[in-house]
């Protein structure tokens, strides 16, 4: 029955939009981490998803890493900081606030719309097994 | 002169029976299998609402069901899979050989072509379509139950 197949499909949506989430809260609470656990200041993490056939049909979705973001460091000048170079810079996480706010937003949006997928799905099959009642 | 035994008798006329049962059902039938295809699809399409690069499909109804109807279930117009990380799924090849990518209204930089309202919206007008196709089954059934029961 392939309507059983819109719970894995909209169930791996689930898992990857709530992993986007999950980068987006990290970053945002790392926003000033000048110094992270390999003493170097925090990047920014970005989810990549990849389109993928589910079991029995249909295409679901799979974050298949979580890549550093290339965007360049963000510098600050603040000579009193311990961790400022020569010219008194200091190396701030290159997360914008603004962009992981945006896809704070859309996470939670697409993880809504599947949410509700499911819900009319199983609606769907709870009527078709009233068929004949 | 042939001698039939009772018992083969209502066998046989029990098969009739079922056989018609089935084959009055079967064009709405084809269609719920077809909206339920439709529905897989949709939601494959809103799963994948973020994925860069991902093409939204959906099904020419109308013709998957006439299709369908005309006995091109087996093989056909399926594609041939000669790899299993190929997507597709068996059970819905006959449907999955009418599934056509969407023309996009507004390009997207990541190459991904799902359009949300459009997508919701089909999947709406899918669900109460599968729903009157349900109402439809099930008020037929209750027309022959009635046919068939003890005034």
């Amino acid at each position: 029955m392939s309507l059983f197949n819109i719970f894995s499909i909209a169930g791996s949506a689930l898992t990857a939009q709530s992993a986007r989430l999950n980068a987006v809260a990290s970053n945002l609470a790392n926003a000033d981490s000048v110094v992270g656990a390999d003493g170097q200041p925090y990047r920014a993490k970005q989810v990549v998803f990849k389109a993928t056939a589910v079991e029995g049909g249909g295409i679901g979705v799979r974050v298949t890493q979580v890549v550093d973001s290339a965007a360049p460091m963000r510098m600050m000048y603040d000579p009193a900081s311990p961790v400022a170079n020569e010219q008194g810079y200091v190396t701030m996480p290159n997360v914008n606030v603004v962009d992981e706010m945006v896809n704070m937003i859309s996470a939670s949006r697409s993880y809504q719309n599947n949410a509700e997928v499911m819900n009319t799905a199983k609606s769907l099959m709870q009527k078709t097994l009233a068929i004949g009642q | 002169m042939m001698h039939c035994s009772p018992y083969q008798n209502s066998r046989t006329s029990l098969a009739t029976v079922l056989d018609r049962i089935d084959a009055h059902l079967q064009v709405k039938r084809t269609a719920l299998n077809a909206r339920a295809y439709r529905q897989e699809l949709l939601a494959s399409n809103i799963a994948n609402a973020d994925t860069p690069n991902y093409k939204a499909r959906d099904i020419d109804f109308k013709g998957a069901l006439e299709g369908a109807l005309a006995g091109r279930m087996e093989g056909g117009l399926a594609l041939a899979r000669t790899s299993s990380r190929h997507l597709g799924s068996e059970f819905n090849e006959a449907f999955g050989a009418t599934a056509k990518y969407r023309t996009e209204f507004q390009p997207n930089v990541d190459g991904n072509t799902v359009n949300m309202d459009v997508e919701r919206a089909a999947f709406a007008e899918n669900a109460v379509q599968m729903e009157a196709m349900l109402t439809f089954i099930r008020s037929d059934l209750g027309t022959m139950q009635t046919a068939m029961s003890s005034q």
